[in-house]
């Protein structure tokens, strides 16, 4: 009987694929979008759930990806022609996520291997496809290395090491800050345990950004009602045209 | 105070965009130009998308040149038989200025166009408008300070058939060329985003040979109809009017052009054409270098349409 047990236990080990598993918790699963919306940050905090003791060896390690929605993106390179610098070739990048920010509980190399990185596409360079690049343009790694920079630099692309707090190889924490340049969609939060370069457990959810209240309102009628939009914008300045000189006008004679 | 533009979809700070209409405002009320050259350089580097940039700036000229033509009304300094010609070539360029724009677009250089553009017809108007000015002032002080001799046009603008009689500016000249000039502002007014007042005010001054007090308030004037009619082709085909980034440039530019319009009335003629030219050949002289300098990011993002 113990044999029959121990037997089954082995059988039914390859469908507990993973020893340990994230318990998720976040401060906030939407972010709202209002006119006076000025950046968020959203604490992304969790546990190992695990049914035997801690594995000795490799410590565990915690890498978080949070992604916006991924849109195609056209890059463009300058050239001097003729004096001044012109646009000479493009590439259009086939993939790339609008907001990407990383946060890992060590130095990115030392805790995850490249072919783990590559299978679950978790670093900057590996969230940006461009397998349409056009072979004829010599350095097309130069075009989406680019999306990357400008990106970095206007605080859209993060990666930040050693700011995940892991206590006991149990619980962990961590602070992602979204800018207030934020686009609406459905933005990803992935969280990878890794023990000596490998992935043990992943977790994925999906944190909603969305336009609300007079946003939201804007937003879709311009988009389903363009033609009374565009009327209402011309009404607008006509009145606010209207309103600022008839104000000056009482102004100078009272 | 951030403030979260729905349609552009950036956060700025509102006291900035106030500002900016602010001064924008004021100059379109003392020269009569809708601002647009200034104002979508000015968006562009804050950080609005490009293509929503011109769009709303379209709106935003709208309001700015309302507020300056009722204080024109009211002064009587617009020729509204003029504009409405004037209108008529507007809308027929605008149309046709779609047209090459989409053609551009098609070739991929339509961002170097449009910054040649600016270069080559700021620079000319300009540099034409402060020679003139500057020889204007000269003459004045060699007379004594008398009134500068009224401008005489005679020449082939006065030998074209369809002639029309222009009450307020005090002309009897022909249709053909305020409805050529108007046709030209409208390509120009669609494929540069502006409303055109930079160019039209010289050529209502050179070419049709009208008195300055009445440039001013009938170039508003027709800018409001190309400016609307721009609006609507922006907010129905492309969706790049932002209404609360316009609402916050146009209620710092109504202030500003009724400002503007009062400072303009204190300054003589000349003055005020030498001050619109300086400010053209700046703005000309900025774009100019950024196409003549290696620009420190040699790679540029672009929508690629597919959203």
């Amino acid at each position: 009987m113990r044999y029959l047990f121990a037997f089954l236990m082995f059988l039914a080990s390859p469908l507990f694929a993973s020893e340990e598993e994230v318990v998720l918790g976040l401060s906030q699963d939407r972010v709202a979008i209002t006119a006076n919306f000025d950046g968020s940050e959203i604490l992304i905090f969790g546990a190992v759930k695990r049914e035997t003791p801690i594995p000795t060896g490799d410590p565990l390690e915690v890498i978080v990806a949070v992604s916006g929605p991924s849109h195609p993106v056209t890059v463009r390179r300058k050239e001097k022609k003729l004096g001044i610098w012109v646009n000479v070739d493009s590439v259009l990048v086939d993939s790339a996520p609008s907001f990407y920010a990383v946060a890992t509980s060590a130095p990115y190399g030392e805790i995850i291997s490249d072919t783990e990185d590559l299978r679950y596409r978790i670093s900057i360079e590996r969230a940006i496809r461009s397998v349409g690049a056009a072979m004829h343009i010599r350095e097309a790694q130069d075009f989406a290395e680019a999306v990357m920079r400008i990106r970095e630099n206007n605080g859209l692309y993060s990666i930040r090491e050693n700011t995940v707090a892991v206590d006991q190889q149990t619980l962990f924490r961590t602070a992602i800050k979204m800018p207030a340049d934020l686009t609406e969609g459905d933005y990803s939060a992935r969280i990878f345990l890794t023990r000596g370069g490998n992935v043990v457990s992943s977790y994925e959810t999906v944190i909603d950004v969305r336009k609300v209240g007079l946003e939201r309102f804007l937003y879709s009628m311009s988009r389903n009602q363009p033609f009374w939009y565009g009327i209402m914008s011309l009404a607008i300045a006509i009145a606010a045209g209207w309103g600022a000189s008839a104000a000056f006008r009482l102004l100078r004679n009272g | 105070m951030q403030i979260y533009l729905p349609i552009a979809e950036v956060s700025v700070n509102a006291f900035l965009l106030l500002g900016l209409g602010g001064i924008v405002g004021i100059l379109s009320g003392m020269f009569g130009v809708g601002g647009g050259f200034l104002m979508t350089p000015l968006l562009f580097f804050i950080g609005i998308p490009p293509a929503v940039a011109v769009a709303t700036e379209a709106n935003q000229i709208v309001a700015s040149s309302f507020s300056g033509v009722l204080a024109h009304f009211r002064r009587r300094t617009v020729d509204i038989k003029m504009g409405v010609v004037l209108q008529v070539g507007g809308l027929i360029g605008a149309a046709l200025g779609v047209v090459i724009f989409n053609y551009l677009k098609a070739l991929g250089q339509v961002d170097l166009l449009v910054k040649l553009c600016y270069v080559v017809f700021l620079g000319i108007v300009g540099s034409l408008m402060f020679i003139e000015s500057l020889n204007a002032i000269r003459k004045a002080k060699k007379a004594g300070g008398t009134a500068p001799a009224p401008r005489r046009q005679r020449g082939w603008v006065h030998a074209l058939p369809f002639k029309m009689r222009f009450r307020t500016s005090g002309l009897y000249i022909s249709v053909i060329p305020p409805i050529l000039v108007g046709i030209c502002v409208g390509i120009l007014a669609a494929i540069m985003g502006v409303g055109g007042g930079f160019i039209m005010v010289p050529a209502m001054i050179y070419i049709l040979g009208m008195p300055t007090k009445v440039v001013v308030g009938t170039s508003l004037f027709q800018i409001i109809l190309v400016t609307g009619f721009t609006t609507m082709l922006h907010a129905t085909t492309n969706y790049t009017v932002d209404i609360v980034l316009a609402v916050l440039l146009l209620v710092g530019g109504v202030i500003g052009a009724q400002i503007g319009t009062r400072i303009g009335v204190y300054l003589k003629a000349e003055q005020l054409r030498i001050l619109l030219a300086l400010m053209v050949m700046a703005v000309c002289g900025k774009l100019a270098l950024d196409l003549l300098l290696m620009p420190s990011e040699l790679f540029t993002l672009g929508d690629s349409g597919g959203h």
